[in-house]
């Protein structure tokens, strides 16, 4: 079972209280009427599916019930990082280094 | 390569069983082909097996980074069903429970396709009205399927508990008396077999690391670990890696990749008749011939490669097969296992051309892609071989993302399927 921190309690708690809501820094496009059918196909349907790092949401819907992002590296699936919602991403070269 | 026959079992009693020859060389890449295949599962081998016999292309290389049939090939629970909701999947799953029916006899292999009926369960009001909405849509498209009481269900599989207390109440259930399961291994071995036979390379321990492209866009051929290799055309069949693959070429493809497991209990005596299937529970159950209660699981919430799986699932899935079947509460479960499937937004494959000239593919069959092997790689050859799909496999394109002309399996079924 993953152990995920919650960067809002400031608490790492098994993955059962928490719900996977999808990739994340993917932007509402901000004027949706002026979006092409590709455009409107990369932003619903097309995601990254790295198998390496991962940026990603989640919710801690057992607890405060609010959103953060969270950097994993999905082979191993250890998390490197987790933070707020609406904070930058994180550069990746110093969350690797930092797990070594 | 022997042909099996009753004769060569005689024959190899009285010689010792010294006369078997291997059932298939593992090959050395060749540096060019007319196609090549990325993935050396049941749909990848099939396609090769089927554009040998079919359409008369033998220079065919199928490249693997494992060994064949190590990916979601063995690591599925071998349940082969068509009762699909819509008509584009009904068609498509219907084609490949025909080819499943004479697929022993076809490739000279035993791939025990067993037609011991899948049964999925209703538990509530709403599962009754959905499952009988299946069994009407499925008549209409000539497939086989039919509804149960719950006295009726008890009587085809008497494991079941009908106690009107239980925590899931079994109100009826549909049966799809052609489904079923078969070995998933023989599935794999038949068709490198038959395809090595016919000619077709079979390259193991190669991983495929990209794909090149010429400067008018077409495909060059592959990057392996053992080298460039050239194809005139390149069919990408590789699950939950699909998109990895694909990305090399330029090509971003709607899918996520998540881990689904599977686990199986000690082997026991015949005890259990059919395959039954709880959408609502997520709980799937068979036994195997070996005796082991194979139980399939449900997909983890996050995007993963770790083949493995969180234990969260195992215990929700276990909990209910012990809800719904109270005999087997003191069995013990031998191990478990996961693989790597590759969903899709709408739940239902890509299979075709892409926007490379050249390159096709065979993807997003998420949890349910055993059961269409035969079928997949029969349209999948006839798409390489034509570069035009086949009429079957005509809906499920890669554009249909882009104009919204979906197969939304996903809400047909509730579940991944």
């Amino acid at each position: 079972m993953l152990l995920i921190h919650c960067p809002y309690c400031d608490e790492t708690l098994p993955e059962l209280e928490f719900a996977y809501a999808g990739e994340a820094h993917i932007a509402r496009p901000a004027d949706p009427s002026k979006l092409s059918d590709e455009e409107w196909r990369d932003f619903l349907f097309i995601r990254t599916n790295p198998k390496g790092v991962h940026f990603e949401r989640w919710r801690h819907i057992n607890g405060c019930g609010r959103f953060f992002n969270a950097v994993r590296e999905t082979v191993g699936d250890k998390f490197l990082s987790t933070y707020e919602a609406g904070e930058p991403r994180p550069d990746v070269a110093t969350l690797t280094g930092e797990a070594k | 390569m022997t042909h099996f026959s009753f004769a060569q079992v005689i024959k190899g009693a009285l010689t010792g069983q010294k006369n078997w020859t291997a059932q298939w060389p593992d090959r050395e890449p060749k540096a060019s082909y007319d196609v090549v295949i990325v993935g050396a599962g049941g749909h990848g081998l099939g396609a090769a097996y089927y554009l040998a016999k079919e359409h008369g292309i033998t220079n065919v290389a199928v490249i693997d980074k494992g060994w064949l049939g190590g990916g979601n090939t063995g690591r599925n629970t071998t349940i082969i069903r068509s009762n699909y909701l819509y008509d584009e999947s009904a068609r498509l799953y219907d084609h490949a429970l025909d080819l499943w029916e004479n697929l022993s006899q076809d490739l000279n292999y035993n791939v025990m396709y067993s037609k011991r009926g899948v049964m999925m369960l209703a538990h509530n009001v709403h599962d009754v009205q959905s499952f009988q909405r299946h069994v009407h849509s499925n008549r209409l498209n000539g497939v086989d399927n039919q509804w149960l009481s719950a006295a009726e269900a008890k009587a085809f599989c008497p494991p079941l508990d009908l106690n009107p207390k239980a925590r899931y109440p079994v109100m009826g259930a549909a049966l799809q008396r052609r489904a079923g399961t078969a070995r998933h291994d023989a599935v794999a071995w038949g068709y490198a077999r038959g395809a090595a036979a016919r000619g077709v390379d079979i390259i193991q321990n190669c991983p495929v690391t990209a794909i090149r492209r010429g400067p008018d866009g077409r495909v060059t051929g592959v990057e392996t670990a053992k080298g460039f290799i050239a194809a005139k055309k390149v069919a990408v069949s590789a699950a939950g890696h699909t998109s990895v693959v694909m990305e090399t070429a330029g090509v971003r493809l709607p899918l996520e990749s998540y881990p689904l497991q599977a686990l199986v209990s000690e082997p026991i005596k015949p005890i259990f008749p059919c395959v039954a299937m709880s959408n609502s529970v997520h709980a799937y159950i068979s036994q195997s011939d070996k005796g082991e209660l194979v139980i399939g699981s449900g997909t983890d919430q996050y995007v993963s490669y770790s083949q493995r799986g969180g234990l969260p699932l195992i215990e929700h899935t276990l909990a209910a097969i012990c809800e719904i079947f109270p005999i087997f509460r003191r069995m013990r479960m031998l191990r478990k296992w996961g693989g790597i499937v590759d969903v899709t937004p709408d739940r239902s494959a890509i299979l075709g051309k892409t926007p490379v000239p050249g390159l096709y593919v065979n993807c997003g069959w998420g949890t349910g892609g055993f059961k269409a092997t035969p079928g997949a790689a029969h349209v999948l050859a006839h798409t390489v071989a034509k570069d035009e799909p086949h009429p079957i496999n005509a809906p499920f394109t890669l554009e249909r993302f882009t104009t919204g002309r979906l197969i939304d399996e996903a809400a047909a079924a509730a579940v991944a399927h």
